[in-house]
C-alpha cells in the first residue's frame, strides 16, 4: 500500500516537472518532439534511477560515517557526472542500439537539475506515505526515483503531443515559442493540480 | 566592450531569464513571493560573481579535456561555502529556499557564464560580467515575484493590501509558468521592438 502511494504522489501529486519545477530546461528544450522527448524521458529515466541508489549508497556508507555530509553537493554532482559518463562508455560496448537511441541525449543528463534534485531530496528530506515522517530507505528510495522519473517521462511526452499541435496554430508574435510553451505547462500544471486530493 | 555596458547588459540585451531563458528552475520554484525572488537572485549572484573570478584565473591552466569537470567543481565549492554561510546566519532563508540552493551547482547560468565569458576574458571583466548578470537575474525574479505575490496573494514585499486571500493558483505551481509566460510577452514587445 505504501509503495503504491509512493508511486502516485511521485507520478501525479508530486509530479517532478509541474510540482516541483526540477529539469525544467530540457523539459522546454527537447520538448519540440514526441520522438526527442520520449528519448529524452528515456535516458533521464535511466539516470535518475541508477543515480539516485548510486548517490544514496556513497551517502550512507561514506559520507555519514567520516562526518562529511557537508560535502553532500560536490560529492553528489562529481557521482553523477562520473556515472553519466560511465552509463555512456558502457551502452555504447553493450547496446549501440540503445545508445544510438538515447544519442545526445545523455550527456546533457549531468546538467539536469531533477537527477541531482531528486538524489539530495531522498537523503535529506523526510517523506510522509501513509505512516509517520521518516527519511527513506534504500528500497523506497529506488522505487520513489524510479516513479519519479516516469512522471518526469510523462509530463515531458504529454507536453511534446502538445506542442507538436502548436507548432500547426496561428500564434500572435509576441507569443511564439517559449512564451506560449510556458503558458500551456502552466495550464498543465492547472490540470495535474486536480491530482493533489489523492494522496 | 567597455566596463559600464558589461554590467549593464545583463538588465536587457542578455537579460538571463527573458532573453538567454536560462536557469528556469529556481526562477520558476522560488519566486513565491518578491522576497524570496530577491534571495534567490542574490544567492545565485554570489556563487556567480566568484566563480567567474576564480574560472577566469585558472582557465589558462585547465587542461581543455577536463574544464567542464574543472569547473563544475570550482562552482560546487562555492555553493557549499554559500550553504554553510546561509546555514549560520540566515537559516530561516535557508530553509524557505530549501532545494535549490544546493541546486545552484546545476544552474546553466553560472556554468554558460563560465563558458561563454569567464575563460576568455580577464579576472576584472570576469567579475563584472558576473555582477551584470547577477543583477538581472535578481531582477527579474524579483519582478517574477511581485507579480505573483501581489496575484496570488494580494501584497508586496509581505505587506498586504488586500484583505483575504489572494488567487491562490498564482502561489502555486501553475502561476509559475503562467506568469512567466505573459512577462516573456511583454519583454519581447517592449525589448525587441
Amino acid at each position: 500500500m505504501e509503495i503504491l502511494l509512493i508511486i502516485i504522489s511521485a507520478i501525479f501529486v508530486n509530479n517532478i516537472v509541474l510540482a516541483q519545477f526540477l529539469g525544467i530546461c530540457p523539459f522546454l528544450g527537447v520538448s519540440n518532439k514526441l520522438s526527442t522527448a520520449s528519448g529524452m524521458s528515456l535516458a533521464v529515466c535511466f539516470v535518475i534511477t541508477l543515480a539516485t541508489v548510486v548517490t544514496y549508497l556513497i551517502n550512507k556508507f561514506l559520507l555519514v560515517p567520516f562526518g562529511l555530509t557537508f560535502l553532500q553537493t560536490i560529492a553528489f554532482i562529481l557521482v553523477i557526472a562520473a556515472l553519466v559518463q560511465t552509463v555512456e562508455i558502457v551502452l555504447k560496448k553493450v547496446s549501440p542500439s540503445l545508445y544510438q537511441a538515447l544519442g545526445i541525449f545523455l550527456p546533457l543528463i549531468t546538467t539536469n537539475c531533477a537527477v541531482l534534485g531528486v538524489a539530495i531530496n531522498v537523503v535529506t528530506k523526510e517523506f510522509t506515505f501513509g505512516g509517520t515522517a521518516h527519511l527513506m530507505g534504500l528500497g523506497e528510495a529506488t522505487i520513489y526515483a524510479f516513479a519519479t522519473s516516469l512522471g518526469y517521462g510523462l509530463a515531458m511526452i504529454l507536453f511534446a503531443g502538445i506542442r507538436e499541435h502548436l507548432a500547426m496554430n496561428e500564434v500572435p508574435k509576441a507569443f511564439r515559442g517559449l512564451p506560449i510553451a510556458l503558458i500551456s505547462v502552466g495550464i498543465m500544471a492547472l490540470a495535474f493540480l486536480g491530482f493533489s486530493g489523492i494522496v | 566592450m567597455s566596463k559600464f555596458s558589461l554590467i549593464t547588459k545583463g538588465l536587457l540585451k542578455e537579460n538571463p531569464t527573458f532573453v538567454l531563458v536560462l536557469g528556469m528552475c529556481p526562477t520558476l520554484a522560488t519566486t513565491t513571493s518578491a522576497m524570496n525572488g530577491l534571495e534567490m537572485g542574490l544567492a545565485t549572484m554570489f556563487v556567480l560573481i566568484l566563480s567567474n573570478i576564480v574560472i577566469s584565473l585558472i582557465a589558462p591552466v585547465v587542461p581543455d579535456k577536463v574544464h567542464i569537470p574543472v569547473y563544475i567543481v570550482v562552482i560546487a565549492t562555492f555553493v557549499t561555502v554559500l550553504q554553510l554561510l546561509m546555514q549560520a546566519f540566515t537559516p530561516a532563508v535557508y530553509k524557505t529556499l530549501g532545494l535549490f540552493i544546493p541546486l545552484i551547482v546545476v544552474n546553466c547560468i553560472i556554468l554558460g557564464r563560465a563558458e561563454a565569458f569567464a575563460n576568455k576574458n580577464g579576472v576584472w571583466d570576469s567579475a563584472l560580467d558576473g555582477i551584470g548578470i547577477g543583477i538581472g537575474f535578481t531582477l527579474s525574479l524579483t519582478v517574477i515575484g511581485i507579480v505573483r505575490e501581489i496575484l496570488g496573494s494580494g501584497a508586496i514585499f509581505g505587506w498586504k493590501f488586500i484583505t483575504g486571500d489572494g488567487m491562490l493558483a498564482f502561489v502555486m505551481a501553475p502561476g509559475a509558468f503562467i506568469v512567466l509566460g505573459y512577462l516573456m510577452v511583454l519583454f519581447n514587445k517592449i525589448a525587441k521592438k
